[in-house]
């Protein structure tokens, strides 16, 4: 758990250590069991996150190791985030502390939840992901830093690797313009023209 | 790049603008809220000092947390109580429509809205949960959303989205009898991956589908996201205006007439476009299992778990996982794997023709010992029409329990849960580990049939051996 301050404004560079989640198609009930969504806020759900898996594997778990402690990355494989569209999974990520994730994939609503909150999801081909979690298995608190105009991932020790990042999602991060609302009540005229011509909303 | 498909068009119709950040603003038609993942949503927008823009467009009901013995409020869980409260107290500041307990349309909100004739060809529906794509059934462009989506939906009836793929699953010949539209869908993700669908919206098309009733339709279209599709559509024929007309949202009189020509031309033409196209035949899918942790988990009923040879390489290491996490043993068929817990229900298989499927199964016979067996329909509306015609009566001599209606044990957020390492044969739609309500629980996905099958003989059983004439449902 971290005290950082969530993601506002334009978002140049994350840097940090990293915590991995190595594994395929990790869902979203993984990630924040559907008990912790009886709530109303979503303030309490930094300590539950993948509560199931760290009870199963008590103090085992990647997010109960101590070099973990304090990492603000999480490295991830295939299809992070799939099944459920709980926005409270990227919640209860970023109430722990993460802010950006790379994997070789991710599930789309899970992607665009972690986008409405400021969290970059990276992508880097199979081969990369690999050897960035070999990289932090052999030294866990490697510190990294990923510029967001270069997508460049660097190590403390010299290693890099290149990330991707859709154009649209990174320039809206890079700009602070990745909170949607704004944008979209800018356009009230089209919106109401379109209102007034869709048929189902005019008796066809 | 597709083009000429449904999901162009509607995609089209329903553009307001280009974003910066290069997404399109895309109007929402219909907009569905339920008890979870709306009240941080309508916090937020209160924060913002912001209304709802449309509250005639959106609509609520109960549906996750409520409980399926006694609905009596308050609900015996605070937490549950308070979250129907708040969506309660929301609905009225706001002018939105809820249908609640009693008023004998609540019920999962992926059954009620079409039963109600919300939901419609073309429109663009979105509800903050992922099995949206359900609404897909009649040529609607319809996907799950986060709750910061849904405050943007309350705020500007819109959403900043990018513009997927298509990918056209084509599937010949017929449903032999005995298999369902969950066992082909389960064919399907089993086939293509549960991260096969990324990107891309699903349309199915082909002879099987076209014969496919509405409710088989929305399980199909349900469980597209068990693909790793966002949607999933049927393009809208008769069969989609037979079921729509009369309902209580539909259009009537002379606008039936319009609507109906309107809704026939949104329809993908014989020249559109796919980004791809997978094919299928229907007539060799058997009633299908999952064996797994993943919808992509899946077998034939007559299959063998596989072995770790049989399995590719990339996906060794969740097979491994998921032999050790289910305890079953590669190499070993499904059939005779002894259950705890039968459970028909859920978004995915909880309409009338789903229990009507399952009472065909139980109708006579009765469940095996020590098995605990529950049926929960979908929504008010689908629990009158089977007490109606007696399936209720069927369900309880054969040892079911009949309940009230609610998301039950599909996740679990309610009463109804596994224990400790409990296995389930489920009508549901996800096997993930922890799925239903127990960190330890197991889930064997399979049709409504099946799990009655499952409750008879208290292990997996290939429902075709028990009941050779079953009939096609709705056919």
């Amino acid at each position: 758990m971290t005290s950082t301050p969530f993601p506002m404004g334009p978002i140049q560079a994350l840097r940090g250590r990293a915590v991995v989640v190595a594994g395929d198609d990790i869902d979203t009930d993984r990630i924040i069991p559907a008990r912790f969504l009886k709530c109303i806020a979503f303030e309490g759900l930094g300590s539950q996150v993948f509560a199931d898996d760290r009870a199963e594997r008590p103090a085992s778990h990647p997010f109960d190791h101590p070099a973990a402690q304090g990492a603000s990355l999480l490295v991830v494989n295939r299809n992070f985030g799939c099944g459920s569209s709980r926005e409270h999974a990227p919640q209860a990520l970023m109430r722990w502390g993460i802010r950006a994730v790379v994997g070789e994939s991710f599930a789309e609503i899970f992607y665009g939840n972690c986008l409405a909150l400021g969290i970059p999801c990276f992508t880097a081909p199979h081969d990369g992901v690999l050897s960035l979690q070999a990289a932090l298995a052999a030294i866990p608190t490697l510190q990294l830093v990923v510029c967001l105009d270069s997508l460049r991932l660097e190590a403390a020790d010299g290693q890099s690797w290149q990330l991707e990042l859709q154009p649209g999602p990174r320039q809206m991060l890079l700009s602070g313009q990745w909170d949607a609302t704004s944008q979209l009540l800018s356009n009230g005229a089209d919106l109401d023209r379109l209102v007034g011509a869709l048929p189902y909303l005019n008796g066809f | 790049m597709s083009a000429g498909t449904l999901y162009d068009k509607v995609w089209d119709l329903h553009r307001v603008a280009e974003l910066p950040g290069g997404s399109t603003q895309l109007f929402i038609g219909l907009h569905l809220i339920h008890e979870v993942t709306s009240p941080q949503a309508f916090a937020a927008l209160n924060d913002l000092g912001l209304s709802v823009r449309h509250p005639e467009r959106t609509v609520a009901t109960v549906d996750h947390i409520v409980p399926t013995t006694s609905q009596a409020r308050p609900f015996a869980d605070p937490l549950a109580e308070q979250m129907l409260a708040t969506l309660e107290a929301n609905c009225a500041e706001h002018g939105i429509t809820l249908h609640g307990i009693g008023s004998g349309r609540q019920g999962i909100v992926h059954v009620i809205a079409p039963e109600l004739g919300l939901t419609q060809p073309g429109m663009t529906v979105a509800c903050g949960d992922s099995h949206t794509s359900t609404h897909g059934a009649f040529g609607a462009i319809a996907f799950g959303i986060g709750t910061s989506q849904v405050r943007d939906v309350l705020a500007s009836q819109s959403l900043a989205m990018g513009k997927l793929k298509v990918r056209r699953i084509w599937v010949e010949g017929q449903l032999q009898s005995g298999v369902y539209a969950k066992d082909l869908v389960l064919h399907v993700i089993r086939s293509l991956g549960v991260k096969g669908g990324v990107g891309y919206a699903y349309e199915f098309a082909g002879p099987a589908i076209e014969v496919l009733s509405m409710e088989e339709r929305m399980t199909l279209c349900n469980m597209a996201i068990e693909g790793g599709a966002r949607c999933g559509y049927v393009n809208p024929d008769q069969i989609t205006f037979d079921d729509l007309k009369g309902r209580p949202f539909a259009p009537a009189g002379a606008a039936w007439d319009r609507a109906v020509a309107w809704w026939s031309s949104l329809a993908s033409g014989p020249d559109a476009l796919y980004d791809d196209e997978v094919r299928f035949d229907a007539t060799v899918i058997a009633p299908t299992v999952t064996w797994g942790i993943t919808p992509g988990q899946g077998i034939g009923v007559d299959e063998a778990v596989p072995t770790l040879e049989q399995t590719p390489p990339d996906e060794r290491p969740l097979a491994q996982e998921a032999y050790r996490y289910m305890d079953l043993q590669p190499g070993k068929p499904i059939a005779g794997t002894p259950v705890d817990v039968c459970f028909i229900g859920s978004c995915t298989n909880g309409r009338l023709s789903d229990l009507q499927a399952a009472a065909a199964v139980a109708k006579g016979r009765r469940v095996a010992p020590g098995i605990k067996a529950f049926v929960v329909p979908g929504s008010e509306q689908v629990a009158a029409a089977a007490e109606a015609e007696g399936l209720d009566r069927v369900f309880l001599a054969a040892g079911f329990e009949w309940r009230e209606p609610g998301c039950s044990m599909c996740l679990a957020m309610n009463p109804d849960r596994l224990e400790g390492r409990q296995i389930s044969a489920s009508s549901s739609n996800r096997n993930f580990k922890g799925r239903q309500g127990s960190a330890s629980g197991r889930t064997l996905l399979m049709s409504p049939a099946m799990v009655a099958a499952a409750a008879i003989a208290g292990k997996v059983s290939d429902v075709r051996q028990l009941l050779p004439t079953v009939p096609c449902q709705q056919r």
